[in-house]
């Protein structure tokens, strides 16, 4: 996995390529949390070039999401593909997390 | 008749293989012309939860022990087994209905859960071993291709 993370307005947005899982997940969090430190309130994860989700990378999600509401904040997720979706739909984590089709779409919304 | 093959690993009880042999696995079964779903979504999340469960969980994150993974795969299904070299635990212990209300916002208890959702059938049992080996527990993924 690798990830890239650019400031659009006011919204940070971290993009994710390859597997989230268990041997690298703490590696997008502790990222996350950096950009939190700095000031970091509205934060989108763009799923475009993300292939698979183990149960590890959702829970660093569910844990992300927890710290940045705490901080006043909010993540938001976009781009899902049809896999991802259906991933997130089996655990029901589309009920906890506002998803976008486009980063567009997701920039217009917060 | 089905066409198929056998795939064997043997990994130190590190996570950051997982990702390697996983990845040689979903190659095999998009070879085999497997579906979409099936390479992006079913095999590739349940077999990561096996393994990390066994090096986690299974073998203490300990890495002087291995773990095997064992792939048949065909035209018409993947049967994997996941052995680790641990003294056994109890999954079902830790983990609950992922989606349950009161769950939703934890962090972990979905790695079983996923397995069960994305196979066919998933079996757990204790191998006792032999004179050469050891023994330690087993997970049996199994999923259809229809």
């Amino acid at each position: 996995m690798s990830f890239t993370v650019a400031r659009l307005g006011d919204v940070t947005v971290v993009e994710v390529e390859g597997q989230l899982i268990v041997g690298n997940r703490q590696e997008l969090k502790q990222r996350v949390l950096d950009e939190v430190d700095k000031g970091a309130r509205k934060v989108l994860i763009d799923f475009e070039r993300t292939g698979y989700i183990d149960s590890s990378g959702l829970g660093v999600l569910v844990s992300l999401a927890k710290r940045i509401r705490d901080a006043g904040g909010e993540l938001r997720l976009a781009n899902l593909h049809d896999e991802l979706q259906t991933l997130f739909e089996l655990t029901k984590l589309d009920t906890l997390f506002q998803i976008s089709t486009t980063r567009a779409h997701a920039l217009e919304s917060f | 008749m089905a066409v198929g093959e056998s795939l064997d690993f043997r990994i130190p009880s590190d996570v950051q293989y997982i990702e390697g042999i996983v990845g040689q696995v979903v190659a095999r079964c998009t070879a085999l012309a497997w579906s979409r779903r099936h390479v992006a979504l079913n095999v590739p999340v349940a077999l990561t939860e096996a393994l990390s469960n066994a090096i986690l969980r299974g073998n203490g994150d300990d890495v002087r022990r291995s773990v095997m993974l064992r792939v048949r795969i065909d035209d018409v299904q993947l049967v994997a087994e996941v052995r680790d070299e641990g003294q056994g635990f109890d999954l079902e212990a830790c983990t609950e209905d992922a989606t349950l209300p009161e769950n939703l916002h934890r962090e972990d208890g979905r790695g079983l859960f996923l397995m069960e959702k994305l196979m066919d059938r998933v079996e757990r049992f204790r191998d006792g071993g032999d004179g050469d080996s050891a023994g330690g527990n087993v997970v049996r993924l199994v999923l259809h291709r229809a």
